[in-house]
């Protein structure tokens, strides 16, 4: 018996070994899991990297088993979707996995954002990992904005109008431009199977390569932690950050057990509540007028865009000028980007800095959740008010950067990480 | 070494020209690709003009067609409402139509061929809804002296029955008239004027 798992076990590694001549098998295992030093004091919020894998690999399987039964035509998307709800064997449960992982991705991402506003992430060295993060993030918002369309429901169709008549507010290009999107005069057929290359074949790709990039930088800086201490600074004699823990398995595994309580969240969700029809909203995740064959011809009463998109549509709401509200639309979506060179604190995480910088983050993430709410409410004079407070508090925040973190009375920060 | 320098020079003189003509070649080829996504040859026919039968269009009704995808609406103004029209001139951001998109024989008071009907894309000028139309006795939740006109549920712009935009809303211009003609007094054709045809 013994023996003979000898064996097996020997067979096995002959095999590794047989690749790893051929093949870096062994070097990659090393660099990136099981000599990958992380700092060993993650906390919670440095789950949601591993989330939001495991979120893609969810969209990616349930994505390639919906185009399977999907048709990419306004005369048949409709019915297509209706039919993998209904007569194709487990189609709801994979369309529900589906339509729910793209707003889990979402409220994955904002929390992983969160965790970098709160510690620092993106300073000095990290300029391109958070560089390449937002990009990831504008991918994402295609992505999911593409998605939307193909249901071919009636807010499918008026978001897409709407959105894309946004760049027609653009001077002299506009109206070109969003002809050119929708390769039609107005959404039709065209556009829709448009949407399909870019949603299955073209923004997939460009994520998963990003994806890589991603963590290819990550690995090369190393993580930042929460107490945005560079552990590399402080090595022992073999060259290891004292500070360190090896990725694989302490945090594969700790990533493993995350992902299993995630998991009983996401499925919760999948099969008690797929719309999150929450009172006073129209369905949160799936709106119900969604559940109605795109019309061209009549606009639903009530529209707003799902969840994710809200902040910064009430943003463009509160802009009384069309040009204007593209603008402001666009920058408070971009001026994330310029993040790492606003911060003119030396120090990361907010445990060791002043009031400043923490007030500040406060009132910017009560005002990106209030503007969330308010971009799905009808349009009131109260709320347009609302709206214009919230978003000149918004664009404080990242315009005000350089003066209250440099003004900042930051603590010292300690040579060894905390627990 | 002077044999070198030459040989260098010469390299940066291939490796530059052979990049900016790289340049070029790349730059050519996604003309095809750029291309290929504006209107196709199919797409652009299918703008074809639509006839439209308006003999059992009642005074104050509305109809809804459809020409290039786009919703054509054809009201039948009444007196009073062509009144309405008249009174409305100061709380409009462009009454006399000076900014917005209509053929010549469309740019007057009431934007019309006849004063009695009025033809227009509802389409909203800010971002494409279709608003909703709204009567005169309808109007209360709109605002108290609303004398009728078009609301659009998507970010509150409004419009009067002339398809003129209110001040203070997100539109910035009024309601586009397509081209369109009378083929005889029942019969409408959207989408080609006379103007068209002589020329």
């Amino acid at each position: 018996m013994a023996k003979s798992k000898g064996t097996f076990v020997n067979v096995l590694v002959g095999a590794r070994d047989w690749v790893d001549a051929r093949f870096p098998l062994m070097k990659i295992w090393n660099e990136h899991l099981a000599k990958y030093y992380a700092p060993k004091n993650f906390n919670f919020w440095y789950f949601f990297g591993a989330f939001a894998l495991l979120v893609l690999g969810i969209q990616v399987v349930t994505g390639i088993w919906l185009t399977m039964n999907y048709k990419p035509s306004a005369e048949e998307a409709f019915a297509s979707v209706e039919y993998i709800m209904r007569d194709v064997e487990w189609g709801w449960l994979i369309r529900y996995m589906h339509s729910t992982g793209a707003s889990a991705f979402f409220i994955v991402i904002y929390l992983h954002m969160f965790r970098a506003l709160l510690y620092g992430s993106y300073k000095k060295p990290r300029e391109l990992l958070w560089l390449s993060g937002m990009a990831l993030y504008l991918l994402l918002m295609g992505e999911a904005f593409f998605g939307y369309l193909l249901p071919w429901g009636q807010m499918s169709y008026w978001g897409a109008q709407v959105i894309i008549s946004l760049f027609g507010a653009l001077p002299i290009i506009g109206e070109d431009l969003s002809l050119w999107i929708r390769g039609d005069f107005v959404v039709s057929d065209v556009t829709l199977n448009r949407f399909f290359a870019l949603h299955v074949i073209a923004f997939p790709l460009l994520i998963l390569g990003l994806v890589g990039f991603h963590i290819l930088a990550l690995h090369e800086v190393g993580s930042n932690n929460p107490d945005g201490i560079d552990i590399k600074k402080n090595k022992n004699a073999d060259g290891i950050p004292v500070d360190g823990i090896p990725f694989h398995p302490y945090y594969t595994v700790k990533d493993l057990m995350g992902a299993v309580v995630f998991l009983i969240f996401f499925f919760a969700v999948v099969f008690f509540t797929p719309e999150m029809k929450i009172p006073g909203t129209q369905g949160l995740f799936l709106e119900s007028a969604n559940f109605i064959q795109a019309n061209p011809l009549q606009t639903p009463e009530h529209i707003a865009p799902v969840w994710y998109f809200t902040p910064f549509y009430a943003i463009l709401r509160a802009v009384p000028s069309q040009l204007g509200g593209v603008i402001a639309m666009g920058l408070a979506v971009n001026l994330f980007l310029l993040l790492p060179w606003l911060d003119r604190s030396p120090v990361r995480s907010f445990r060791y800095r002043g009031r400043n910088y923490r007030i500040a983050l406060a009132l910017f993430v009560i005002s990106f959740i209030v503007l969330g709410w308010l971009g799905l409410q009808v349009v009131t004079p109260v709320y347009t008010w609302m709206s214009r407070f919230f978003t000149v508090i918004y664009f404080l925040f990242f315009l005000l950067m350089p003066f209250y973190t440099a003004l900042d009375k930051d603590k010292t920060v300690p040579d060894r990480v905390t627990n | 070494m002077e044999n070198k320098t030459l040989n260098q020079s010469r390299r940066r003189f291939l490796t530059t020209a052979a990049t900016v003509v790289g340049g070029f070649g790349a730059a050519a080829a996604t003309v095809p690709f750029v291309s290929n996504m504006s209107p196709s040859a199919k797409t652009k026919a299918i703008g074809a003009p639509v006839e439209v039968d308006i003999s059992k269009l009642e005074p104050g009704g509305r109809l809804i067609e459809k020409w290039q995808g786009k919703p054509i609406w054809i009201l039948r103004r009444t007196n009073e409402m062509l009144q309405d029209i008249s009174s409305l001139n100061d709380k409009l951001s462009d009454p006399q139509s000076d900014n917005s998109a209509q053929p010549d024989y469309a740019k007057n008071e009431f934007r019309a061929l006849k004063e009695e009907f009025l033809v227009v894309i509802g389409i909203c000028t800010h971002l494409g809804c279709s608003p909703s139309f709204v009567l005169k006795e309808d109007g209360e939740s709109i605002s108290s002296d609303w004398m009728g006109g078009f609301f659009c549920p998507c970010h509150g712009s409004r419009f009067d029955l002339a398809g003129r935009v209110f001040k203070g809303v997100p539109a910035p211009n009024n309601l586009v008239i397509p081209p369109y003609k009378f083929i005889s007094d029942t019969r409408l054709l959207i989408g080609e004027d006379t103007e068209e045809v002589d020329g």
